[in-house]
């Protein structure tokens, strides 16, 4: 059902208290859950993917309790285009670096030439490095969907 | 228009369930994929990567190629909805 913009600031106008406080109380915890899925993904289920999704989605939630510019003033559009980037070149540059350093494409244990701790160690810290990339990425592109999807791509109000 | 694709549905669907007769005997300790790599990554992943997941190990060590171009198929999906839906205010 596709609704006018004036329709959509119309729902906007009437804010509704129990929403926006759940959603506030909420968010924190669920971000901080996202960072434990991504941080905690050596030792449990999890990874980057799905922490990512998670991190983005509090976003998505707060862009429905309290609108979709008011979810642009902590997470700008440039921001995230620059997070989203530097999330794919995280993963692609660890790879590449480790090309460079003489390995195989993603062989993380060549990366001790570089911070000389035990190459095995460095298998596990590069898989986390790459997670956090991960993590990155799924994010904000989740977000920037939303937002395209939303508001057929204007960022205006939407939903 | 409607009735083609509905074929090429089926067709589909149907050459996809032929193909899974050919699968492995679930739980089939002798079949190809548990007794080819999976085994050696049962047995090494935690001694060869410190990862006491190995559902980890294996996605961002061992199969770190396709765990790195399910980030870059994600990012091309993002990039081409801004590209194609995104309009500045002005236009």
């Amino acid at each position: 059902m596709k609704i006018t913009s004036h329709e959509a600031r119309e729902r906007i106008s009437h804010r509704d208290t129990i929403l926006e406080t759940t959603v506030r109380l909420m968010i924190p915890f669920i971000q901080l859950y996202g960072l434990y899925v991504i941080v905690h993904g050596h030792y449990s289920p999890g990874g980057g993917f799905q922490g990512g999704v998670v991190l983005g989605a509090s976003l998505i939630m707060f862009a429905l309790a309290f609108g979709l510019t008011a979810s642009k003033n902590y997470m700008t559009e440039s921001l995230n285009i620059i997070i989203a980037n530097a999330g794919a070149l995280i993963f692609t540059g660890i790879a590449a670096l480790c090309a460079l350093l003489g390995g195989m494409f993603l062989d993380y244990s060549v990366l001790a030439n570089i911070l000389p701790i035990d190459p095995i160690s460095w298998r596990s810290h590069g898989i986390f490095l790459v997670e956090v990339g991960v993590g990155m990425g799924v994010m904000t592109i989740m977000i920037s969907i939303y937002w395209d999807m939303a508001s057929a791509g204007r960022l205006d109000e939407g939903l | 228009m409607k009735l083609p694709a509905l074929l090429a549905t089926l067709v589909t669907g149907a050459l996809l369930l032929y193909g899974t007769a050919d699968f492995a005997v679930w739980g089939d300790p002798k079949s190809p994929p548990n007794s080819n790599i999976s085994v050696h990554y049962v047995e090494q992943a935690v001694k060869e990567t410190h990862v006491p997941n190995i559902v980890t190990a294996i996605l961002g060590d061992y199969r770190g190629y396709d765990t790195m171009f399910e980030l870059v198929v994600i990012y091309c999906a993002g990039m081409a909805v801004m590209g194609i839906l995104r309009r500045r205010e002005d236009s």
